[in-house]
């Protein structure tokens, strides 16, 4: 066995964030979970939703809720933390591309919820300072974070993989997840950085499907 | 790379007719399983990653000293009719969670009893643990790693060639469809099965990133760590451990296969035995 590769695999893109925060603030208020709390749905979620986990949840507004406040149209999800200074990034920027890339009448309106690896670390209020540091819109970005516990747990669920380092930093899968209205993983992408065509395609297909 | 009957099964034979003599005429209420306090102390993990900085510590906690039967598992899926197959929601188990029973709720072959479950995901190997007590979980790759490294006398017997061929042989015996009972004999900490019948999951088995240029299958693309990169492995000559953890980082939390089973832990704080 040779001394492991590093398999942090960064390509040669740009980072444009300041630039492409300017382009998503017009979004119109979508997230499903933004304003008052919905009443919860009254059936159960259909088998291969992950919505089945009733993960709990604070976001970077303080709002407690659980995972399956999503429910009702498709949404992103993918986890990081905000001591990330690399790769975390490049998901945020992949997340913007992927938004701003969609068809006019869906652009910049799929919710996107990020939840944290770093249960100590990230409290809704460095959540808060995330979103703020990043020009996140509150009308579709929701940063969440959770308990240890659950937090792995979603992760099994979304088939990501993270482990802490005694540096405080974490190897984690960067992978983006587009759930179905009801919860069901449609799509994952493991661009970063950039959109992914045939990701956004994807979204596309799914905002159709629910938005007529 | 599929686990093999434990070479001693006179033991194996003694403890299942103990495990009978205590247990075989109790049907509607479980003689409570035992837990077995380890006490807090620093450990040398294969996970160099962890010991580079220094020897992990692992705090106390008490560990189920035997794996999760089948009578046990159908006695939660009896009282969790939500965790019965072909009930169970697809996002947590796969389509052969525990296929090897009769029926949903019957063992039909009564052999099984006693024989460690298997053929459960990850998921309801948690929902067990939580089930079964106040603050149960699956242990850590830590907790689980110093439990395993015993030998019947020594609390860390891996620099010991002949324990490390023992569990080796395991690996290599000629497949058996019958599994053991659990129980026999108890490593230092009394603690049973820890090798020779079953592979078990761990709480954070998706915290072992092995770097994608070590695994023997899958896409190579499909880790793309933050931060340091993968964890490595120092000690690459204790095959015995590396061959787990090559399991596990393989899995998927929704994965069963015929060999996979587990036992729980529970925080000292609860007052085990």
């Amino acid at each position: 066995m040779k001394s492991p590769a590093m398999t942090h695999i960064i390509s040669a893109g740009l980072i444009l964030t300041s630039a492409l925060s300017i382009l998503i603030a017009s979004a119109a208020p979508q997230f499903a979970i933004a304003g008052p709390a919905p009443p919860p749905p009254t059936t159960t979620p259909p088998s291969g939703s992950i919505y089945a986990l009733k993960v709990p949840l604070t976001d970077h507004r303080g709002r407690v809720f659980t995972l399956d406040a999503m429910r009702g149209k498709p949404a992103l999800i993918t986890m990081f933390y905000s001591g990330c200074q690399f790769v975390c990034p490049r998901i945020i920027e992949a997340l913007r591309k992927t938004e701003s890339s969609l068809p006019l009448n869906i652009r910049n309106r799929v919710p996107v919820l990020m939840v944290s690896f770093d249960v100590k670390h990230d409290t809704p209020d460095a959540l808060k300072a995330m979103a703020t540091a990043r020009h996140l819109d509150d009308a579709i970005w929701t940063l969440a974070r959770s308990d240890e516990r659950n937090t792995r747990k979603l992760a099994a669920l979304l088939d990501i993989q993270y482990r802490e380092l005694p540096s405080g930093d974490f190897n984690h899968t960067s992978v983006l997840i587009l759930l179905d209205a009801e919860g069901r993983i449609v799509g994952r992408t493991l661009v970063i950085g950039e959109a992914d065509p045939a990701f956004v395609k994807l979204v596309a297909k799914q905002m159709a499907a629910t938005t007529q | 790379m599929t686990p093999r009957s434990p070479p001693r099964q006179a033991r194996a034979v003694v403890s299942g007719l103990l495990a009978l003599c205590i247990g075989g005429a109790v049907s509607a209420v479980a003689r409570a399983a035992d837990y077995v306090s380890i006490a807090a102390g620093e450990f040398a993990s294969v996970l160099a990653s962890d010991a580079q900085v220094k020897p992990s510590s692992a705090a106390t906690f008490a560990m189920r000293t035997t794996p999760v039967t089948n009578r046990e598992f159908l006695e939660f899926v009896n009282r969790n009719p939500d965790w019965a197959r072909g009930r169970v929601s697809r996002v947590f188990a796969d389509t052969q969670y525990l296929s090897h029973w009769q029926l949903a709720r019957d063992l039909g072959d009564a052999t099984l009893a006693h024989q460690p479950v298997t053929r459960v995901s990850w998921f309801a190997a948690q929902a067990f643990c939580e089930a079964e007590r106040p603050g149960g979980r699956l242990p850590s790759w830590l907790e689980w790693e110093r439990v395993a490294a015993a030998d019947a006398t020594h609390t860390d017997a891996r620099a010991n060639p002949a324990w490390r061929a023992e569990i080796l042989s395991w690996y290599g015996t000629a497949s058996s469809v019958i599994l053991a009972s659990v129980g026999g004999t108890a490593n230092a900490y009394g603690i049973q099965n820890m090798h020779g019948l079953i592979w078990e999951w761990v709480d954070d088995f998706n915290a072992l990133l092995v770097a994608a240029d070590s695994r023997s299958q899958g896409d190579p693309d499909k880790l793309q760590f933050c931060g340091a990169g993968a964890i490595s492995l120092k000690d690459r000559d204790n095959y015995a451990v590396l061959m787990r953890i090559a399991l596990l980082s393989s899995l998927k939390a929704v994965d069963t296969t015929r060999h996979l089973g587990f036992r729980c832990v529970i925080p000292v704080s609860k007052g085990p035995k």
